[in-house]
């Protein structure tokens, strides 16, 4: 879908690098496509590539090989062209703590270019969108992490971009900011026809707004696709035991082992994707009991987005971010 | 749509004014520090106006000059700490997204610099006035040292707008501030030039700048009219300001690697 000017509204990517000084290939060859006005989930731990990919999307930070169109100009050669066409929320919400909300807007909206009477109308439009109006006037070092978001939120929208970069947007909010700011986000996309590219370390917010999501691991795409085609790929229940005695637990992984293929889980529990679906967990129990096998916790989960990245990578999307910042290393080259 | 340079200028020159003046912490050590300095030192080394050749017999009038120092060293810290906050908070990322140009990054920075300079210069000669100072200049004088004053601090401002781009943190720009003080006190600030007598502080004084700024400052308050004096002060102003522009534009293309 291509917009007035004949540009694309949507992101192309091809064999896009990231390569750090004496540092790990940060972003590896990653291709990906988005189509306008989709909200595209760019999910995985932390120091996995996910920032560093908004970076070199947004332009801040220039690519080691490999191309990138966003809304129809290439990242490296139509910088400024790129930069008209999106709005960015970066992962720490950018704010000045000593001006308030209104002068914030006041700053973005001039500095794109917005005549002054837009500039009042535009503002006080985006701050009543995200319920700003009444802290309009105060200095933003007051606001709460949730406030700071959603003008974070509105600034990005001051010139209405084609294109939302939103980075770990509700990391750290509590759960009212967090559904509160999935709805907008949600309104965006589905009414002005925003294309959304949304990183993210919260599976359930993938899951719950992305039309489609890329799971990236040490910089590399491991699945993509929407999340009901990545949950069917894994198909099966996963049924999870811990023995109440963990010297039962080899005991117990020779039962479960009746039932289907061992999946991973953690290091004291034994799991096992269910061959014949949800309706085995009768029998489980059964057999269980039948080795007189007691049981600390059962536990059965239909496949999520964390079971489609353990089958992926090996490892649980919780726990897996314990390795080097991307961002400590984008600040390293000046880029964050 | 406007967006030209002067328009980016004016914007950020706006908020750096109301940053500057709703930091009172910014503020108020840079004008109370040296005029705390002011009063030690005029009281304690008045009685070097007794060796043969001190310009004046008001050590008050002589020693008024090193508060205009004083005081735009601050410019230093509190410019660069600005700017290197906002590169702490991703706030220069966020204005980097915009179509702002670097000149007027900087150029809009050093607002704050310039209103705190103005405040500066006017309270350190109203206090010096009051406690008996003297002006050789008159009125119009005072003009022209408002204006040397600001010229100083704005060009010292650049130096802090270098080094927040170049080390990118608040500690690090806070850290050059002693660094700063050595060259005032390197300098003729308690005695005149051709009075330093111990050879290697006279050598290096000779070739201190701030000697040369203090020299520019006196020249108003204690002869009246020098334009070399003058002339050279705000040479060196012009020549550390362009010099700390070119560093710290440089340093801002480092900093600001966007496409």
């Amino acid at each position: 879908m291509e917009s007035s000017n004949g540009r694309s509204g949507g992101i192309e990517v091809e064999g896009l690098v990231r390569e750090f000084k004496n540092g790990p290939r940060a972003v590896d060859g990653i291709d990906l496509q988005v189509a306008q006005g989709e909200i595209y989930g760019f999910l995985g731990p932390n120091g996995a590539g996910k920032s560093t990919t908004v970076l070199m999307l947004t332009t801040l930070l220039p690519p080691t090989a490999g191309s990138a169109r966003v809304a129809g100009y290439d990242v490296v050669k139509e910088g400024p062209q790129v930069r008209a066409s999106i709005g960015a929320a970066l992962q720490e919400a950018a704010l000045d703590p000593l001006l308030t909300g209104r002068e914030h807007m006041r700053l973005q909206t001039a500095l794109h270019g917005l005549g002054k009477g837009e500039r009042e109308t535009r503002g006080t439009e985006l701050l009543e969108r995200v319920g700003l109006a009444d802290a309009a006037d105060r200095k933003v070092g007051g606001y709460s992490g949730g406030m700071k978001r959603r003008l974070d939120l509105a600034l990005a929208l001051a010139h209405r971009p084609r294109i939302l970069f939103l980075d770990e947007p509700t990391t750290g909010l509590d759960i009212q900011s967090r559904t509160a700011l999935w709805d907008e986000v949600a309104r965006l996309a589905a009414d002005d026809g925003v294309t959304v590219f949304l990183t993210t370390q919260y599976l359930e917010e993938a899951d719950a707004l992305a039309n489609r999501v890329g799971i990236i691991d040490h910089g590399h795409i491991v699945a993509e696709g929407t999340p009901a085609e990545l949950k069917a790929e894994i198909g099966r229940p996963t049924v999870e035991v811990i023995p109440r005695d963990q010297g039962e637990r080899e005991r117990t992984a020779a039962v479960l082992g009746r039932f289907g293929e061992h999946a991973n889980c953690a290091p004291h529990a034994v799991a096992v994707l269910l061959s014949e679906g949800e309706s085995q967990l009768a029998e489980v129990v059964r057999a269980l009991d039948a080795e007189d096998i007691a049981i600390e916790h059962l536990q059965l989960h239909a496949p999520s987005l964390d079971d489609v990245f353990l089958a992926k990578t090996g490892r649980s999307l919780e726990g897996a971010g314990d390795e080097p910042s991307e961002s400590a290393e984008a600040e390293a080259v000046g880029a964050t | 749509m406007r967006n030209g340079l002067g328009n980016q200028v004016g914007l950020l020159a706006r908020r750096s004014v109301i940053r500057t003046l709703r930091q009172p912490a910014q503020i108020v050590p840079a004008i109370v520090f040296p005029l705390f300095l002011l009063a030690v030192n005029s009281g304690g080394l008045k009685d070097a106006t007794n060796l043969p050749g001190f310009p004046t017999d008001s050590y008050l009038t002589f020693i008024l000059a090193v508060p205009f120092i004083q005081g735009a060293l601050f410019s230093v810290m509190n410019t660069g700490t600005d700017l290197a906050r906002d590169i702490e908070t991703g706030f220069l990322n966020r204005l980097a997204l915009t179509p702002l140009r670097g000149a007027a990054l900087l150029s809009g920075l050093l607002a704050g610099a310039f209103v705190l300079g103005v405040v500066q210069a006017i309270v350190y000669l109203s206090v010096g006035l009051i406690a008996g100072a003297e002006l050789a200049a008159g009125p119009a004088g005072a003009v022209v040292l408002l204006a040397l004053s600001v010229s100083i601090t704005v060009a010292f401002g650049t130096i802090g707008l270098f080094a927040a781009l170049r080390f990118g943190s608040g500690e690090a720009v806070q850290g050059l501030f002693p660094v700063f003080f050595v060259f005032l006190f390197l300098s003729a600030m308690a005695l005149p030039l051709n009075l330093l007598t111990t050879d290697w502080f006279h050598a290096i004084a000779s070739v201190n700048p701030v000697t040369y700024l203090l020299e520019a400052i006196r020249s108003l308050l204690i002869e009246g009219w020098n334009l070399g004096d003058l002339a050279l002060g705000f040479g060196i102003a012009a020549a550390v300001g362009a010099l700390g522009m070119l560093a710290a534009s440089s340093a801002l293309k480092t900093r600001l690697v966007r496409t």
